[in-house]
């Protein structure tokens, strides 16, 4: 837990979490504050939509506010958050609902890096880059939801190998299998295209 | 949580993965880029995921309006306060409507002055609008779950 604990823990934030295990929302008022965005692209990298990644982690904290009593102070907050979290936006999208407007979303969810274009783009080059976005975000969300996770948490959330493997406490052989798994569906999209 | 590779599949996999990454060192890279050299299979492959890495590092995840940070901590508070309000309103309006609704049929059944069909209709009236109000009730709660812009400081 060592690399995770650096990445999500300081020292105040071991004095928080013994706070609101205690019962101090304040102090888990903080604690939300600290990982809400952190939380919210997440759950925007798995169910694909920003209204419900918004309303999935807000969620997510609630439960994790009614359950604080079960925190522990010597572990950081966000991957005990975080197994809360990505369970409720698995549940959400094995809806079979959800998953077909997801489907229909067209990948609204995600953008161009800046540095790959600008207002002097060429109208071409600025179309192939829609259709891009389009084909990622569709390959995406067919994914299964354990490979898109891993993906996204490597491509998006820039997360080392090691890392992802803490944080979903599976070995670094599963994160390197589901990766390898979710660019070859990526890698067939492309090809299709 | 490291695990030794033993099939040689899994092995070309976990190379072509943490080359795709960067998280080879130098003589692991030179070791993968020798091999690319002499398998054209593994050539393609390669540049194939290269091709799906690439098309995933020119993106990112799309960012909300500021506003949504403002109200957030709020937001996550209020849905427990009403998570306990919905429960307590929920039981009162069970226990009472369920005491009520016991009183005035028994009334309306023992009422021998009104025709039994009449009576039965307007326990089955009572019964739907029950239905009713329940139904359009979890609907509204279900819609106030998922309105996008329920959170937001205008």
């Amino acid at each position: 837990m060592s690399r995770l604990a650096a990445r999500y823990m300081d020292a105040s934030e071991a004095s928080l979490v013994r706070s609101a295990s205690r019962g101090d929302k304040t102090a888990f008022g903080e604690l939300v504050r600290r990982n809400m965005q952190a939380a919210y692209y997440a759950a925007l990298g798995l169910v694909g939509s920003p209204d419900d990644a918004l309303d999935l982690s807000q969620d997510a904290f609630a439960r994790a506010l009614k359950h604080a009593a079960k925190l522990d102070p010597g572990r950081p907050f966000y991957p005990w958050y975080y197994a809360i979290l990505r369970r409720l936006c698995f549940n959400f999208l094995r809806d079979r609902k959800n998953r077909q407007r997801l489907l229909d979303e067209q990948g609204a969810w995600l953008a161009h890096d800046l540095s790959g274009g600008g207002p002097g783009e060429d109208p071409e080059a600025r179309l192939g880059r829609e259709d891009a976005r389009r084909i990622v975000a569709r390959a995406l969300s067919r994914l299964p939801e354990t490979q898109r996770e891993v993906l996204v948490l490597r491509e998006f959330e820039d997360l080392k190998y090691q890392e992802i493997a803490d944080l979903l406490e599976i070995p670094v052989g599963t994160v390197m299998s589901r990766l390898y798994a979710a660019r070859r569906a990526l890698a067939d999209a492309l090809e299709e295209q | 949580m490291n695990e030794e590779r033993t099939d040689p599949m899994e092995e070309r996999m976990d190379q072509l993965m943490r080359a795709l990454d960067g998280e080879l060192d130098a003589a692991e890279r030179t070791a993968f880029e020798a091999r690319l050299a002499e398998d054209p299979e593994l050539r393609e492959e390669w540049r194939r995921l290269s091709r799906a890495r690439e098309a995933t590092m020119g993106m990112k995840l799309r960012h909300p309006p500021e506003e949504v940070w403002d109200g957030y901590w709020t937001s996550v508070y209020s849905r427990t306060e009403r998570g306990l309000g919905w429960i307590l309103v929920s039981f009162g309006v069970i226990v009472v409507g369920g005491w009520a609704a016991w009183i005035w049929v028994g009334e309306l059944l023992a009422d021998t002055t009104m025709p039994l069909i009449v009576r039965l209709g307007m326990v089955a009236m009572f019964t739907g609008v029950v239905i009713l109000a329940v139904s359009v009730v979890r609907h509204r709660i279900n819609v106030l779950r998922t309105d996008p812009y329920k959170d937001i400081q205008r």
